[in-house]
């Protein structure tokens, strides 16, 4: 058996575990680092799928930025001075059935389709590859998603100080 | 143990989909079901690297996958800041006393 068999499932299991704690954890903060945790399983698999570049980028961007902004949130949204934060959780039933059912389904579909494998062989580096794409013929949807990057900074620093002088104009 | 191929990958983003969607259902703190929401990101992301993997689709998967993640993060930025504003407003983030569109 190869090592990156062993990797593979080992990393599936972190990722799956991780997900799971993340989403039955009554805790909010453990379900953020739990998602850290998520997170980079998810990394190691794209480094299985020889994504190298995509693998850094979920970990600069993911781990790195997304995480810290909801434990911002977490820290700033919990009432008083607490120590627990619960969260609290409904239509507990409903929801297991619906997405075991989304689960089984999915699998069903992935395993009885008869995908037509064309193995591209070991991959050294993606990233001068995927550079010469981002400034060929991807350069149109570059540029649109810098402008989108733009417009929600923008938008969200915007929202942000609105809210700072709701506050001086109450107190 | 088998060596992993596609299917594989395709079934641990299912499963890591269908917990996204049952955080997405079941949790009432918004900044939950904004987790479930990148869970279910992550999914998709997976699914689309390992096609690049294993089909034709080649390079062309991690390009769209690169795309998805710059979105999820403007996604994540303008959420936050749209919970903090209706924090501040309703004193709370449980999307079941937040019922008011009309401040």
């Amino acid at each position: 058996m190869e090592l990156t068999t062993i990797l593979f499932y080992l990393f599936a299991i972190v990722t799956i575990s991780a997900a799971a704690v993340m989403v039955f954890s009554k805790n909010i903060v453990h379900s953020a680092f739990a998602l850290m945790f998520t997170l980079i399983g998810v990394a190691a698999l794209y480094v299985l799928l020889y994504a190298d570049f995509i693998a850094a980028t979920q970990l600069l961007v993911y781990v790195g930025g997304i995480l810290i902004l909801i434990l911002f949130g977490v820290m700033l949204t919990t009432q008083g001075r607490t120590f627990s934060f619960k969260t609290s959780t409904v239509n507990l039933t409903p929801a297991s059935i619906l997405s075991v059912a989304a689960a089984l389904l999915l699998i069903y579909a992935f395993v009885q389709t008869d995908w037509k494998i064309t193995d591209s062989g070991v991959r050294d580096e993606t990233v001068h590859e995927l550079g010469m794409m981002l400034m060929g013929e991807y350069v149109l949807p570059f540029i649109a998603v810098g402008v989108l990057l733009l417009i929600a900074i923008i938008g969200a620093i915007l929202m942000s100080t609105r809210l700072s002088a709701n506050n001086d104009g109450e107190v | 143990m088998i060596d992993p191929g596609l299917t594989h990958f395709l079934i641990v983003s299912a499963i890591l989909f269908a917990l996204g969607l049952m955080a997405i259902l079941s949790k009432r703190n918004t900044i939950m079901v904004l987790m479930g929401v990148e869970l279910v990101l992550n999914a998709a992301n997976i699914n689309l690297v390992a096609f690049s993997r294993f089909t034709e689709l080649s390079l062309d998967g991690q390009m769209i996958g690169l795309f998805i993640i710059i979105i999820a993060a403007a996604e994540a930025a303008i959420a936050l800041a749209i919970v903090l504003n209706v924090y501040n407003r309703f004193k709370t983030i449980n999307l079941d006393q937040i019922s008011l569109m009309k401040g």
